[in-house]
C-alpha cells in the first residue's frame, strides 16, 4: 500500500510537468492549427530564464585577495556579487537564494515576448501549409533554440538549487498512519504540484470566465464566423500563442531545482507531450490535463522494481503501450472532439 | 590492311593482362613506400584526436582537447613543457616526434558510437592520422578501438572506466591509461568499511548500458567481500533525467546505503534527486544513510553543485595532487586557460606524451614497434606515481584516488578533497580475473 501510495505522488509532479507542457501544445493547436513541435525548446527556455536570474543576481566584482593564493599561486580573486554591495550580505543572499520563485516574474514576460516573436515570425507563415511542413519547420527551429542555448550556455547540467527554505521532504507516510520514512515526498515537489495546479486553473478560468476566453473559444469553434463578426482573431490567437509559451516557460522555471537544466532538456519531454496531447485527444485541454497525470502516475509504477523484475524493459515503453491501447480502442483519444485531424 | 580480330574472350584476356600490368607497379610501389598505415613521409606527422564536441559529454570533450592542443605544443618545443619535463623518460626532446613536426585533426564523436567511428574512419582514411586517442564513453572507445585494431592504427584510449575495454574488448592495437571499474571497487571499498562501518545494506541504481555493469559488479563485489549487504540493484536507462521513482523505494527496502552507478548528467540528475529526497538527512538501521558516487569528475561535480559534499567517489587524477607532474601540469595548462584541468583532460594529455614517448624509444611510427615500446613499460612522474602499463592487457596500474566532496569549497574548481591515495598494489589484479575474462588481445596490426 505504501509504494503505492509513493508511486502516486511521484507520478503527480512529473505529471504536472507533462500536463502543463500538453497544456500550451494543445492551445496553440486548438487556436492555431499549428502542431508546435518547438513547444520542448520553449519549457527548455524557461528554465534557462532561471539559469540566467541567478546569473545576473550573482553577477560580480573581483577584489583581489593577498591573503590567499589561487591555484598557480597568484593572489586568489575574491567575487563578490553586486546585491553584496547593494543589500547587504545576508539579504543579498537571501535574494539569491529565492533566484527560482523570482524567475516565475523575470520569466513570465520574456516568455510571452519570445511566443509572440515566434508566432509572428514564423509560424504565422506556416499557417496555410500541411502539418508536415509545420512540424519540421518547428521541430528545425527547436534544434536551433537548443544549439543557441548550448553555445551561451555551455552542455552541462547547470546545478539552480530551490531556496533553502524548501530543502528536504515531507514524511507523508507519518502523516498517514504508516512508519517513518516509508513515504516521503521532497517539499519543492509539492510545490511544482501546487503550482502546475494553480498555472492549469487560471488558464481554464481565463478561457472560461474572461470575454477575451469567450471570443478565443468561439474561434477555436469557428474562426470564420467570428472574424465575420468583425473581431480580429489573429491578433488574439497571437496572444494565446504567448500565453502558452509562458505556461511552457514557466513550468520549466520551477522545474529547475528538481532536474538540474541542460539544453537537451526540452527534446527529453517534448515526445512524451505529445503522446500525452494524443492520449488525452487533440485540441482538448481538460484531455490534455488528464492525460499528463495518469501518464506520468503510469510511468512512475513501471519504474518500480517489482514491475520491472516481471516485465523487464516496461519503464521505457509504458507510454508509448498505453498510447498504442488508447488509440486502438478510443482513436480520438480519452476526450477528444470529433472532427479535430481527422480530415 | 590486317583484319582486327576482336572477339568478346579475346578483349577480356587483354584487359585482364593489361589491368594487371598496370596494377603491379602500384602494388610494389605502395607496399614499398608504406610498410604500415599512415607511414609519414614528410616532415609532419597527424595525429587524430577524437572527442565529443557536441551532444551531453561536450564540455568533457572540449577539456580533452584542449589537452591534446597542449601536449602538442610541449611536443614540438612550445610553452613550458609542462609534464615532459618530469616524465621519467627522457626519450622526448621536443622537436615534435622522431623530429617530425606534430599536427592534427580532430573529429566529433557525439558520444555515439557510429558517429565515433565515423570520425575516427575519416581521420585515418582522409587525413593520414596515424594514431587516434580520445572518447568519454567506454561504448564509443570500445567500438573506436575495434576500428583502429582493423585499421592497423594504435589507439590510446581516452575517459573509459569500463573494465570491457581492457578486459573482453581488449586489443592489440588499443591502449588504456584511465583506471577502470574493478580499481573504483578496489581502491573505495575499504574506505567506505572505515568510513561507515562493515554493516551496511546497499541499494544500487545502475545506468543500464555496459559501463554501468562493470561498475555495478566491481562495486558490489568489492564492498561485500568487506561485509556489506546487497539489497538490490535496479537498472535506470540512460536516458532518464528524473530518478525519482527508482530512488522513492530506496528507503522502503531497508537499505541505508545508496550506491550511483551513473556518469555525466544520469549522476548530476540522480544525486540532486537523491538529496531533494533528503535521503542524507534520514536515519535509516540507526545509522546515518549514505550515498556513494564510483566514479567522480570534477566537471560532474560542478553540475550537481552543492549536493556533493561529503559523497565519497574515486577518480583517476585530481588537480590537487602535489607530486611534480601535476604540479608542472597544472601550472602549464591553468597558465594557458586560465582554469585548473580535469581528469579527462590529463588522461588524454599523459597517454599522447606516452604515445610520442614510445615512437620515440621505438625508433619507429609502426603501430606493432609503438605498442612493443608500451607493453610492460614502466614510468614515472606523470601525475600518479610510478605506472605500470601491462603487457598481457594494455591497462595501465597505478594509485587510485578515493575523493569527496568537499563541504566548504573555495572556488568552482575546488569541489573535490583527496581522502586517500589507494596504493596500486590494492588495485592490482590478474589478467584473467573473472571481471575482465572473455576476450583476448590478439596479434598487433600495422595494417597498410
Amino acid at each position: 500500500m505504501d509504494a503505492i501510495i509513493l508511486q502516486i505522488l511521484n507520478g503527480l509532479d512529473k505529471g504536472s510537468a507533462y500536463a502543463l507542457i500538453a497544456l500550451g501544445l494543445t492551445l496553440i493547436f486548438g487556436t492555431l492549427g499549428v502542431v508546435n513541435f518547438a513547444h520542448g525548446a520553449l519549457f527548455m527556455i524557461g528554465a534557462f530564464c532561471a539559469v540566467t536570474l541567478s546569473r545576473i543576481l550573482t553577477l560580480s566584482h573581483t577584489i583581489i585577495d593577498e591573503t590567499q593564493k589561487d591555484f598557480l599561486g597568484n593572489p586568489l580573486k575574491v567575487e563578490v556579487p553586486y546585491v553584496h554591495d547593494m543589500f547587504g550580505q545576508a539579504t543579498g543572499d537571501a535574494i539569491i537564494d529565492w533566484a527560482v520563485p523570482l524567475s516565475v516574474l523575470f520569466a513570465i514576460p520574456i516568455m510571452i515576448l519570445v511566443g509572440v516573436v515566434m508566432e509572428r515570425g514564423l509560424i504565422k507563415h506556416f499557417y496555410k501549409r500541411p502539418h508536415a511542413d509545420q512540424i519540421l519547420v518547428t521541430f528545425g527551429l527547436a534544434i536551433v533554440l537548443q544549439e543557441v542555448i548550448k553555445y551561451f550556455y555551455g552542455a552541462n547540467p547547470i546545478p539552480t538549487p530551490a531556496p533553502a527554505a524548501f530543502k528536504g521532504s515531507l514524511d507523508f507516510g507519518a502523516m498517514l498512519g504508516f512508519d517513518p520514512n516509508l513515504i516521503i515526498y521532497p517539499y519543492w515537489r509539492i510545490i511544482y504540484f501546487g503550482f502546475a495546479a494553480v498555472i492549469i486553473g487560471g488558464v481554464f478560468a481565463f478561457l472560461q470566465f474572461t470575454t477575451f476566453g469567450m471570443v478565443v473559444r468561439a474561434g477555436m469553434a469557428d474562426r470564420e464566423t467570428v472574424g465575420l463578426l468583425g473581431i480580429n482573431i489573429d491578433k488574439r490567437f497571437t496572444i494565446m500563442f504567448g500565453i502558452a509559451a509562458a505556461v511552457a516557460g514557466l513550468a520549466g522555471v520551477m522545474y529547475t531545482p528538481i532536474n538540474s537544466p541542460n539544453y537537451h532538456m526540452g527534446m527529453d519531454f517534448l515526445v512524451l507531450s505529445f503522446v500525452v496531447v494524443v492520449v488525452g485527444g487533440m485540441g482538448s485541454l481538460p484531455g490534455a490535463v488528464l492525460a499528463g497525470f495518469l501518464l506520468g502516475v503510469l510511468e512512475s509504477f513501471a519504474s518500480m522494481r517489482e514491475v520491472i523484475d516481471i516485465i523487464p524493459g516496461i519503464n521505457q515503453i509504458i507510454i508509448y503501450l498505453v498510447a498504442i491501447i488508447i488509440l486502438l480502442t478510443r482513436p480520438r483519444g480519452l476526450m477528444g472532439r470529433k472532427g479535430v485531424m481527422e480530415d | 590492311m590486317s583484319k582486327l580480330d576482336v572477339s568478346r574472350r579475346g578483349l577480356l584476356r587483354t584487359g585482364a593482362v593489361a589491368g594487371a600490368g598496370l596494377a603491379l607497379p602500384t602494388i610494389f610501389t605502395a607496399q614499398s613506400a608504406h610498410a604500415f598505415t599512415n607511414e609519414p613521409t614528410g616532415g609532419t606527422v597527424t595525429l587524430g584526436f577524437n572527442v565529443p564536441q557536441t551532444g551531453p559529454y561536450a564540455d568533457e570533450g572540449a577539456d580533452e582537447l584542449r589537452a591534446y592542443e597542449l601536449a602538442v605544443e610541449h611536443l614540438n618545443g612550445g610553452g613550458d613543457g609542462g609534464m615532459m619535463n618530469t616524465f621519467s623518460s627522457k626519450a622526448l626532446q621536443g622537436n615534435g616526434i622522431l623530429g617530425k613536426k606534430v599536427q592534427y585533426v580532430t573529429g566529433d564523436t557525439q558520444t555515439k558510437s557510429d558517429a565515433a567511428r565515423a570520425s575516427a574512419k575519416s581521420m585515418i582514411e582522409k587525413d593520414g592520422a596515424i594514431m587516434i586517442t580520445g572518447g568519454s564513453s567506454s561504448g564509443v572507445a570500445v567500438a573506436v578501438q575495434a576500428l583502429c585494431q582493423e585499421a592497423g592504427v594504435i589507439f590510446m584510449a581516452g575517459l573509459t572506466h569500463s573494465n570491457d575495454t581492457t578486459g573482453k574488448d581488449k586489443r592489440a592495437n588499443g591502449f588504456r591509461h584511465f583506471f577502470n571499474s574493478y580499481m573504483s571497487g578496489a581502491a573505495l571499498a575499504p574506505v567506505l568499511a572505515n568510513a561507515y562501518g562493515k554493516d551496511r545494506k546497499a541499494y544500487h541504481l545502475t545506468a543500464d548500458y555496459n559501463w554501468g555493469y562493470t561498475t555495478e559488479e566491481a562495486v558490489k563485489s568489492s564492498t561485500e567481500a568487506m561485509g556489506w549487504d546487497t539489497v538490490a540493484a535496479v537498472k535506470t536507462p540512460l536516458t532518464q533525467t528524473d530518478f525519482s521513482s527508482y530512488i522513492a523505494p530506496v528507503l522502503q527496502s531497508g537499505a541505508d546505503t545508496l550506491v550511483l552507478n551513473h556518469y555525466g548528467g544520469n549522476m548530476v540528475n540522480s544525486l540532486t534527486n537523491a538529496v531533494q529526497f533528503g535521503l542524507r538527512d534520514k536515519q535509516v538501521n540507526g545509522k546515518d544513510f549514505q550515498i556513494v558516487v564510483p566514479l567522480y569528475s570534477r566537471l560532474m561535480a560542478k553540475g550537481a553543485g552543492a549536493n556533493v559534499k561529503g559523497i565519497f567517489g574515486s577518480t583517476n587524477w585530481h588537480w590537487t595532487l602535489q607530486d611534480e607532474g601535476s604540479k608542472a601540469f597544472v601550472r602549464s595548462f591553468g597558465t594557458k586557460y586560465g582554469f585548473p584541468p580535469s581528469q579527462a583532460a590529463h588522461t588524454t594529455y599523459v597517454q599522447t606524451l606516452l604515445y610520442a614517448d614510445a615512437v620515440e624509444r621505438a625508433g619507429s611510427f609502426a603501430p606493432c614497434a609503438v605498442a612493443e615500446a608500451l607493453e610492460d613499460y614502466e614510468f614515472d612522474g606523470l601525475g600518479n606515481g610510478k605506472t605500470l602499463y601491462r603487457g598481457a592487457d594494455h591497462q595501465c596500474f597505478k594509485d587510485v584516488l578515493v575523493v569527496k566532496g568537499k563541504e566548504n569549497p573555495t572556488s568552482e574548481f575546488d569541489l573535490l578533497e583527496i581522502v586517500e591515495v589507494t596504493p596500486v598494489e590494492q588495485v592490482t589484479y590478474a589478467p584473467d580475473h573473472p571481471q575482465f575474462s572473455g576476450g583476448a588481445l590478439g596479434t598487433c596490426n600495422n595494417g597498410a
